[in-house]
């Protein structure tokens, strides 16, 4: 299908409470966007909204200042109710140059507020946006409300007492900014003035510029005379459960989801990677976390990697390796090793945008084909997608709790934008997690490597270092009753068909496929998988508003897949599966199921829009209507 | 707790499996060399670990009874990384092929080697890709005709022991499949060496690369085409001994000069000396003796070490998930 986008209506500035706001931070990589965004959702959390959010970088690491491949933003949904995306047009640009204006503003609603420091719409700033005019001053942003201050000589004005330097002091401007943006929408300062204070312990004096410089911008929202129609504004606090919460971004989430599942199979974990973007951050959050079971590997490459981690799983602890699409190419012999030798192993795949280096910083779906299908020969393996960041901790453990159980490699999948997008958790209580210890074999009488369990068809694990059990598993296929090498035709069909009905199996073994929202049967159902999850929930939630009969779907296990969803999506009259690719998932609906369903797909670097789902549903159901009618003239 | 060791003997670490390589292959040799070796180590069998690649060499770890991992091709020191990581008291043994540990592996055996990852690597030199059936390697001469090199191979060969070196090796050695006394004890040096230590056995293929080590290994010919390194040894050789090797302070290189009239002018091999492990190594006939023994070797705090420090450092206050979860920023709703 076609991608169209529907504008989503209610997003105005006229009232004083608005039900949800989205803000984007955008500046020069070097403006410290990221720390203003993470500050202010912190203070939005705390204020009881629900949110999600979205840090958009460079590719570059030091792109020069001012130039348009150079701005970095960070962009916040939050709200009254639940909020499930970063959102889809912006409500509210925050833009420190001329560069992230050119970059943003044509996401920026009618009637959106621009806060611009005017100080940096210098000719050499503007030049470099390739403006020849000041738009701050030329009539061409007359459908927005424009705040431009020159935020530059306010801070240079605030910090003066400290005697900082010209640029020490210039770098207070995004604190400048983020109070004013506090004051906008009532937050409170002081989970930010402890940051500040922790951050620059070191450097007392730029702690307490940056205080100055935070409450300096707020006293401005407060006493100075803004243009007509920019006020304070109150979004009502959401309606969210009981408990204690926090922000987690994916990464941290499955990081610690692989801690939790590394406790609950009672196993020690060796976390072996090779850096990528988007991943890398994964192994810096595990490098950090020797004191529980885990112990971590930066390997000479990605190759090496998979093998440490598969070495590991050999000696009896859980390897774990990760990285993104092109290093999880280089990964694949290495996984079919774990799978011939059926040993476990989790492999988590970051995706971004491909092929190749393609956009390294930018999110995609694209690598569903290959964890399905990219091994060579017939070799199964069991993949799962985390939808939202929260849920990459629940995955992950049930990424474990596969490959161990079953002495498999698991590919997970998660992707750019889940990795770095925060979102609200309810901290689960540790205790209720459902335990299940991994008991290696020590029984030295008839062992054999070939023992498996009947029911999971697991192959025994024993490790090295247990008396009595000294055995050799290899690549090379192995004989069903001994283990030992064979080369026997019937044996290697056999073994062939014994790897591929423990995979299936597992299908017993997981959830059957649940209707997030709307009926379990109907008219359409919206398919999706992965971080699709947040569009594709607010946009059926919109529909079935309209009063349309709309479902939503989410899958979080690819392969094999619930045993019941065949029979579930035949309930409904047309199915719609939105991807971040050309067509992957589907094409694995439509031949398994031979269901006639249609795609959306989108391969923009960017997570699909509410409106974008919301459009296509409205034009499916068109569509659907107007066969019927055809059909009955 | 000293548990007491069963005797165990060389029959104790031979499995069933027939032995598939061909007639005459030097593989042979080492292995009855190293099942031999294995009692004589004093340490229980459950401990020992072969971890191999693929090649004819490969094949090893299938026909020792011990734990074993036949892997895929050139990534044994990576999968043995990972063994030690996860268990540092298991002893784990490479077995590598010169393809197999220096054409695809190559990036795997230079980095092993440089984190001084506590192991024993035997690298099985054939000069030759055997189980593809012969086609040249990266360690063939210039000049091998082969089915991948009909016309003789121009590539210039890389010697493993100066590659070794060259990434930072602390245990350098040489040997020979059939010399079976040479290759235990180097094997048995290479076994204490807290450390990454590498082994080149220069391996007869009599298939695909049939008596191009002959002169180091016919008795007769032998004195002339090998020299035996001893540490604190003045490095001699010959049918009396009646070379040695003298190195040139002027030009920084190595000379074959007569012993007689000559003693205080024969090097004197030293294990600490990484100039001079180099140019040992690169010695090659015709002009010069093939040196074997202990090329080099330093202590240094090895991989596996620094590792078991950095764990038990961060595990002296073990973890808390719930602390974990719960760190940082929080907010209540009630
Ligand atoms: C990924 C991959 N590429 C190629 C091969 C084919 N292959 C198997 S062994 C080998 C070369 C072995 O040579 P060497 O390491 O010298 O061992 P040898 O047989 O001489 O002992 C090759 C090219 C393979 N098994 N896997
Ligand atoms: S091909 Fe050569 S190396 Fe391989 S088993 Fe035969 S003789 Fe040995
Ligand atoms: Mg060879």
């Amino acid at each position: 299908m076609e991608l169209a986008e529907e504008k989503l209506g209610e997003h105005h500035l006229d009232e004083k409470e608005v039900v949800d706001v989205v803000v984007r931070f955008a500046g020069d990589s070097g403006d410290g966007m990221q720390l203003t965004g993470a500050n202010f959702t912190e203070a939005t959390a705390l204020y009881g909204n629900d949110l999600s959010t979205f840090p958009d970088f460079p590719a570059e690491i030091r792109a020069p200042v001012g130039a348009t491949f150079g701005v970095s933003a960070f962009q916040i949904y939050f709200g009254a109710e639940d909020v499930t995306t970063a959102g889809d047009a912006l409500d509210v640009l925050v833009a420190m140059n001329p560069a992230a204006l050119l970059t943003n503003i044509a996401n920026l609603i009618d009637g959106g507020l621009i806060i611009a420091d005017s100080g940096a719409f210098t000719a050499k700033n503007l030049t470099k946006a390739k403006y020849k005019n000041s738009p701050l001053e030329d009539g061409s942003l007359d459908a927005f409300r424009i705040l431009s201050i020159n935020i530059s000589k306010q801070v240079l004005a605030a910090v003066e007492p400290f005697g900082l330097s010209h640029k020490a002091a210039l770098r207070c401007k995004n604190m400048w900014t983020l109070g004013l943006v506090m004051w906008l929408f009532d937050r409170d300062r002081v989970p930010t003035i402890e940051n500040l204070k922790a951050k620059f312990a070191d450097m007392p004096e730029i702690a307490d510029a940056n205080v100055v410089a935070l409450n300096a911008g707020h006293a401005y929202g407060e006493t100075a005379e803004l243009p007509a129609g920019i006020h304070l504004y109150k979004v009502p606090k959401a309606k969210v459960a009981p408990g204690t919460y926090r922000n987690v971004t994916g990464t941290t989430a499955l990081a610690w989801g692989l801690i939790a599942g590394s406790e609950l199979a009672d196993i020690n974990l060796l976390f072996a990677s090779y850096p990528i973007t988007p991943a890398s951050n994964l192994l810096h959050e595990m490098v950090n976390r020797k004191q529980f079971r885990v112990n971590t590997f930066q390997a000479e490459d990605e190759i090496a990697a998979v093998c440490a981690a598969t070495g590991a799983s050999f000696a009896g602890s859980l390897g774990v390796t990760s990285s993104s699409g092109p290093g999880i190419a280089l990964k694949q012999e290495g996984i079919a090793l774990a799978a011939a030798t059926e040993l476990p192993l989790v492999i988590v795949n970051t995706q971004r945008g491909g092929p190749s280096t393609g956009l390294p910083t930018k999110t995609e779906q694209s690598d569903f084909n290959m964890a399905l299908y990219g091994r060579h020969s017939d070799t199964p393996m069991p993949v799962i997608a985390s939808t939202t960041s929260v849920d990459c901790f629940e995955v992950a453990i049930e990424a474990v709790r596969i490959a161990t159980k079953y002495m498999t490699p698991v590919m997970l999948l998660s992707d750019g934008y889940l990795a770095n997008a925060a979102e609200p958790w309810r901290i689960p209580d540790v205790d209720s997690l459902q335990p299940f210890p991994v008991s290696h074999h020590t029984d030295a009488k008839d062992f054999k490597p070939s023992l498996r369990d009947d029911k999971t068809l697991a192959r025994v694990w024993a490790k090295p270092g247990t008396t009595g059990t000294e055995h050799r598993i290899g690549g090379i296929e192995r004989n069903f009753e001994t283990g030992d090498i064979s080369y026997d035709p019937a044996n290697h069909q056999k073994m062939t068909e014994l790897r591929a009905a423990k995979i299936a199996g597992i299908a017993d073994d997981i959830p059957l496929q649940e209707v997030c929202f709307g009926n379990d049967s109907g008219r359409l159902a919206v398919v999706g998988w992965g971080s699709t999850f947040g569009a594709i929930h607010q946009a059926v939630k919109r529909a079935c508003g309209e009063g349309l009969d709309v479902s939503h779907i989410q899958v979080r296990y690819l392969s094999p897949l619930p045993s019941n969803l065949g029979e579930l999506l035949r309930r409904f009259e047309a199915v719609l599966i939105p991807e971040m690719n050309t067509g992957q998932f589907i094409r694995l609906i439509r031949s398994e199921f031979l269901i006639d369903a249609e795609g959306v797909n989108k391969v923009a670097g960017q997570p699909f829009k509410i409106g974008e789902i919301l459009a296509a549903i409205h034009k499916k159901l068109a569509d659907l209507e107007a066969g019927e009618s055809g059909s009955a003239s | 707790m000293n548990k007491q060791l069963p005797v165990l003997t060389l029959k104790d670490f031979a499995t069933d499996q027939e032995v598939r390589w061909c007639p005459g292959c030097g593989d042979y040799a080492i292995l009855k060399t190293i099942q031999k070796l294995m009692p004589q180590l004093q340490r229980p069998r459950e401990n020992q670990v072969f971890v191999s690649g693929i090649g004819c060499s490969s094949r090893f770890p299938y026909y020792m009874n011990t734990y074993g991992f036949h892997t895929i091709h050139g990534r044994a020191p990576a999968i043995a990384t990972g063994i030690k990581l996860a268990n540092p008291e298991l002893d784990v043994w490479v077995v590598s092929g010169d393809g197999d540990g220096f054409s695809i592996g190559g990036n795997h055996m230079l980095h092993v080697i440089r984190r001084n990852v506590n192991l024993q690597i035997l690298l099985f030199n054939n000069e030759i890709y055997g189980l593809t059936k012969g086609q040249y390697s990266p360690t063939s001469q210039p000049g091998t005709r082969s089915p991948s090199s009909p016309e003789g191979s121009t590539d210039s060969p890389l010697s493993p022991c100066a590659v070794a070196l060259g990434s930072g090796g602390t245990f350098v050695a040489r040997s020979i499949d059939t010399e079976t006394k040479h290759l235990s004890a180097i094997a048995t040096r290479g076994y204490a060496h807290d450390g990454a230590a590498f082994i080149e056995i220069l391996q007869n293929c009599p298939i695909y690369n049939d008596g191009i080590f002959e002169q180091l290994k016919d008795k007769k010919q032998a004195p002339d085409f090998r020299v035996e390194l001893a540490h604190g040894q003045p490095i001699l050789f010959g049918q009396e001994n009646e070379k040695g090797i003298h190195l040139n302070r002027e030009s920084l290189s190595l000379e074959v000069i007569e012993v007689a009239d000559n003693e205080d002018r024969i090097l004197v091999h030293d294990e600490a000396n990484k100039v001079q492990a180099q140019l040992l190594a690169a010695m090659a006939g015709p002009k010069f003796p093939v040196a074997v023994g202990v090329l080099y070797r330093e202590d240094k705090t090895s991989f596996t070490e620094n590792n078991r420090e950095r764990i038990e450092t961060a595990r002296s206050k073990p973890g808390s998930l719930k602390e974990l979860l719960h760190s940082g920023h929080t907010w209540e709703v009630s």
